[in-house]
């Protein structure tokens, strides 16, 4: 017994060992970015400490406004919130039916779903963009929301539909007993069942289009429509980065996906309310 | 666990392959009749009447199929996915298959017909051929050493849940964080003179493994794949844990109570259940690696001398160094038929895999 | 389970138009919120506005370090004549270039915007009527605008008689600024070397020279942007004209001569001494220039092979920097040192489309007048594109300027070697510098691509 105590003692420390070792390198950039936000131009590669000596906090604030950020910032927001909520709606829908439901051509459409995730095509900017011209969607809000729905509806109906498709019968036909259509069946049975998966694609979304930046820049025509990417990109200039202000820029674009991520995670953890057995 | 049975399971995965590469030859193939067809009478117009005739044909099978079988209710669930994907996707996907079989610079409003030309050329590319190779062996690095981390990491962070949330948040930095900040810290770490790891290197007592990692051919397609996979675990990680926690934990009790170690444990319990699990990281990060290379244009863009290339940087090279659009089209769907193919072998692995 | 179980037996009394009301909220939710942010676009464009859309013009460009400045101008151009400049900033200039080959697709071009690639792109979107000819305005009142222009500068945007793209002779753009690129050196780290300051090397074998003694004291030599093609090929370029001259060089790109000429030979071989004697700051090979420029004005190497735009680099990454800037050092002291130069660097062009093509003309007039170039020149430390405009620039830009006469540069020559050949030759030479290719080697590699190349005809 004593050696198995001591054995489980040693693995105990391994194991601790190399989380913290990975949470080292995970933090690491993290915490250059923030140092890097706090120096000035001169010192930014010269000097090596972590945390300079004289923080220049108001690089931060330089930042905003010298990126405009407060437009860009609210831009952005509302672009995230609206993807995340149309695609958590449609590809919720139709991962539902391709999973619950019974039509002529479901196979059908969700193979050419998968194959669209499977298919990237880098050149498809130039009739995308020709097309939203002749429907007027250029340099609107509703087109680029449009355009990046689209862009994560594959990955989030395939993941939707894995969850959906492990929902046990008997969950089911007892609310279809109860008196539930089709549409009571998702939104009381289905919806809560995949928490997690849900809480994924939120993650996934969001995290996509925070992040976007190609897109925007084409579609867009004028700054006030543009999202937070934008103003970051005015610090890397052409010769010369300001690498401070892109630092701070950064550390500010990244604060609210990191914040979502915590608000979500709970859901990730929590797993499926009721405890089922699995297939 | 065993991946295949016998030669038969082997077979089966080949003719999964065949079968996605088959498909997209045939489809390119009819694409390129069809063009055939259409260039004897117009020369240059976006929208080409054959392909429009085909998909309308098909609407209105399908219309008639859905109201004579009076499931209409259950097919306007799939409705708004299908109208934003047809105009945002469908459309722009036969631009390009079109496309590809023309000569254009992507400005002049004239095409040149070259029917396969443009993809015979793709396959005749050297360069062409080094990046898909460069891009699987990212992706083997990420399939073996990034996942094999994230379920190592998901494990542990599956007992102990008290420092499991606090984990939980830092492993997903890395890919919160914009892949420029990634390349350009992971940039200075490997730099050949003032890197933090030739740094280190000389402190611990080995001055001659330092070298000019991004730059030395040798070592710049690891290094590069490395990154790649740090960046990417925390999403393999967050799915990982999340199948892990829904195996009750009545199982594993059960199996303590019959004194079965945690090896066994492991195997007995953990694997089958999380099979589907492994299957569904395995395909995310297969298409994930395959198609990566933000990091990539970052830190090396594709040097030295081609041996960091990947298949979308060319295609972008392709699209705006050279002015090709027509060649960029062509191996924007060379790519495509390859991970479908790719593809195909995968869901044959994974349904293998559930029989096991 | 429990709790999911009684929730749906409550639906159970719900009447009947209560369901189908829930069904309604649901996607109405969805639909007003789509709704709404149609009406929110129009708060979004301002050109939407038709009356003030007559007076504004729409600027595109990617340069990030003149934003300020061209905003500034914009500004003062308002107060003196009261139409509105729009400038837009898309950068990095990737995306940019993206961005204006869509928008080229879809008609939607400004007014004026710039155009990156080379001059075979140029070509095309005049051909596909996206760029106005300017010559009319140019030799308008005698040439009154064009002779303000360095001839240099007006030779990129400029088509001659029998040009090789077939595009009718004119000028189709106004140049904004001229740069060229030579060599530049750190002052500070001569002196540690012990190498006089003041003395630049004059030829090759000096360059050599002094890069070992600098290497003694643990400074590594030459810095440069050659992760990027053009840098390389600007480079080899410029001692293909020193070694063979002028004729024989366009003789190559026409065909006459072949890149296995054994002084074709001689220029790969300059790579392969640089790097045989360790010459070269480590990591060069996949440098793009901005960190190319970060490691001189870090005083991390002695040499930089940069553009005349580094001088406003170095000032916002390191004012106390000491160093100057010379031609390259010739091998073959016979025949002069070309550098590449021009108003290559920027030029803006009017959309043929564009319906206020006037005053648009007017306004490049008085952007490219001798005032607003001082302004520009001397904000963004560039040189100014107007001849006269040369009096307050500072010394190291002056240093630049004088020798604006050797200059050259792809967009000028008869013939343009084809994209094919010319990314085999920017690999080629990185190959010789991680030593996985000869020059011979290269050579021959060369010349067979040139040769299918020229059989291949569209």
């Amino acid at each position: 017994m004593m050696i198995f105590r001591v054995k489980k003692t040693t693995t105990n420390i391994l194991v601790h060992l190399l989380l913290i070792s990975v949470s080292i390198t995970c933090l690491f950039p993290l915490l250059w970015m923030f140092g890097s936000s706090l120096k000035t131009q001169g010192t930014v590669f010269s000097d090596m400490s972590i945390i300079p000596a004289q923080p220049h906090f108001e690089n931060y604030v330089t930042a905003w406004r010298e990126g405009n950020f407060g437009r860009y910032f609210f831009n952005s927001l509302i672009y995230t919130s609206t993807v995340v909520f149309g695609i958590v709606l449609v590809s919720s829908l139709a991962a539902f039916a391709f999973s619950r439901l019974k039509f002529p051509g479901r196979n059908a459409f969700f193979i050419m779903f998968l194959a669209a995730m499977m298919i990237p095509l880098p050149g498809s900017f130039v009739p995308l963009y020709v097309l939203m011209v002749k429907l007027h969607l250029v340099n609107t809000r509703l087109g680029y929301v449009l355009c990046l729905i689209n862009v994560g509806l594959s990955f989030s109906i395939f993941l939707l539909k894995t969850y959906f498709d492990k929902i046990p019968k008997e969950l089911e036909d007892a609310a279809r007993i109860d008196g539930c259509n089709r549409l009571g069946i998702y939104r009381h049975v289905a919806l809560p069942f995949a928490k997690p998966a849900l809480a994924v694609v939120v993650i996934f979304n969001a995290l996509n289009v925070w992040n976007e930046y190609v897109l925007a820049l084409i579609i867009f025509n004028s700054k006030d429509l543009m999202p937070l990417q934008r103003g970051l990109m005015i610090f890397r200039g052409e010769f010369l980065t300001n690498y401070p202000l892109l630092m701070a820029g950064l550390t500010i674009a990244a604060l609210p996906i990191i914040v979502l991520y915590l608000l979500m995670q709970k859901y990730i953890v929590k797993g499926v309310t009721s405890r089922v057995a699995f297939p | 666990m065993i991946l295949f049975k016998n030669i038969y399971d082997w077979y089966r995965a080949l003719k999964g392959f065949r079968k996605g590469l088959a498909t997209s030859i045939i489809v390119i193939l009819s694409v390129s009749l069809a063009e055939l067809i259409y260039q004897k009478s117009h020369n240059l117009r976006f929208i080409s009447p054959i392909i429009i005739l085909l998909v309308v044909s098909a609407l209105i099978g399908l219309i008639t199929k859905i109201i004579l079988v009076r499931q209409f209710r259950s097919f306007l669930f799939i409705v708004p996915a299908l109208a934003i994907f047809s105009i945002f996707y469908i459309y722009p996907f036969i631009k390009v298959l079109q496309l590809g079989h023309y000569n254009w610079d992507g400005i002049l409003p004239t095409m040149k017909f070259v029917g396969l030309y443009n993809f015979i050329e793709v396959m005749k590319d050297k360069v062409w051929w080094q990046s898909m190779f460069n891009a699987g062996y990212i992706t083997f690095i990420a399939l073996t050493f990034q996942n094999a981390l994230a379920l190592i990491l998901a494990l542990a962070c599956d007992r102990q849940m008290k420092a499991g949330n606090f984990y939980r948040i830092i492993f997903f930095i890395p890919p919160v964080l914009s892949a420029v900040v990634v390349g350009l810290v992971w940039q200075w770490l490997y730099d050949g003179d003032y890197g933090l790891l030739n740094h280190w290197l000389y402190a611990i007592g080995f001055p001659n493994l330092a070298r000019s990692w991004l730059s030395d051919p040798k070592t710049a397609l690891t290094c590069v794949a490395i990154v790649h996979s740090w960046k990417g675990f925390g999403w393999g990680f967050v799915i990982l844990l999340a199948g892990l926690q829904t195996i009750p934990h009545e199982f594993y009790e059960a199996a303590r109570v019959e004194g079965a170690n945690s090896w066994q444990v492991f195997k007995g319990i953990t694997v089958p259940l999380m099979i589907p699990v492994f299957v569904l990281v395995a395909i995310l990060t297969v298409l994930g690696s395959m198609q990566s290379f933000v990091l990539i244009l970052t830190m090396t863009d594709g040097g030295p001398v081609f041996h960091t290339v990947v298949p979308v940087t060319r295609i972008l090279n392709s699209m705006i160094g050279s002015s090709r659009f027509g060649y960029a089209c062509s191996q924007s769907i060379i790519f495509g038929a390859i991970l479908l193919a790719i593809s195909f072998i995968q869901k044959r692995v994974s349904q293998n895999m559930r029989q096991a | 389970m429990k709790n999911q179980k009684s929730k749906i037996k409550n639906q159970n009394h719900i009447p009947k138009f209560k369901k189908v009301f829930k069904f309604f909220n649901f996607s109405l939710s969805f639909w007003i919120l789509i709704f709404g942010l149609w009406i929110f676009n129009s708060s979004g464009c301002a050109q939407r506005d038709d009356a003030l859309a007559k007076k504004t013009i729409t600027v595109w460009h990617w340069m990030t370090d003149r934003e300020s400045a061209f905003q500034e101008l914009a500004k003062r151009y308002e107060d003196e004549t009261g139409i509105r400049i729009n400038f837009e900033l898309y950068a990095p200039s990737d995306v940019y270039s993206q961005k204006v080959r869509a928008a080229a697709q879809g008609r939607t071009l400004p007014d004026i915007y710039g155009l990156l690639g080379e001059k075979r792109d140029f070509a095309a979107f005049i051909k596909s009527g996206q760029v106005a000819d300017l010559s009319e305005a140019m030799n308008e009142e005698n040439g009154l605008w064009k002779e303000c222009f360095f001839s240099k500068a007006l030779e990129v945007v400029e088509f001659k008689e029998n040009n090789t793209y077939a595009i009718l002779p004119g000028i189709y753009g106004a140049p904004i600024d001229i740069m060229n690129i030579q060599m530049l050196y750190n002052k500070k780290l001569f002196k540690k070397a012990r190498l006089d300051p003041e003395r630049p090397p004059s030829n090759w074998e000096e360059f050599i020279d002094d890069i070992q003694k600098l290497k003694k004291v643990g400074v590594p030599g030459l810095v440069s942007g050659w992760g990027e093609i053009w840098m390389i090929d600007c480079f080899a370029s410029n001692y293909a004209f020193n070694i063979m001259g002028e004729d024989k060089v366009i003789a190559t790109l026409k065909g006459d001569l072949p890149y296995t000429d054994p002084e074709w030979i001689k220029v790969f071989s300059l790579f392969k001494e640089l790097v045989d004697k360790d010459a070269l700051a480590s990591g060069i090979v996949i440098m793009k220039n901005k960190v190319a420029e970060q490691t001189f004005a870090n005083e991390r190497a002695a040499f930089a092979f940069n553009g005349s735009w580094c001088v406003n680099v170095y000032d916002g990454m390191n004012p106390r920097l000491e160093y100057a800037a010379f031609l390259p050092p010739k091998v073959n002291g016979k025949n002069p040192m070309y550098i590449w130069g021009g108003g290559s660097s920027f030029s803006f062009l009017v959309n043929d489309r564009s319906s206020k093509k006037l005053e648009t003309i007017k306004f490049l007039k008085w952007l490219t007048d001798k005032d607003q170039q001082v302004y520009l020149s001397s904000e963004t430390k560039n040189l100014p594109s107007n001849k006269f405009a040369l009096a307050k620039i500072p010394k190291i830009l002056a240093q630049f300027a004088d020798d604006m006469d050797s200059t050259t540069n792809p967009g000028i020559w008869p013939v343009t070697e084809s994209p094919a050949v010319i990314e085999a030759l920017g690999k080629g030479i990185q190959s010789i510098l991680i030593k996985e290719k000869t020059p011979e080697s290269l050579a021959q590699e060369l010349q067979a691509i040139k040769e299918k190349e020229s059989q291949e005809s569209f």
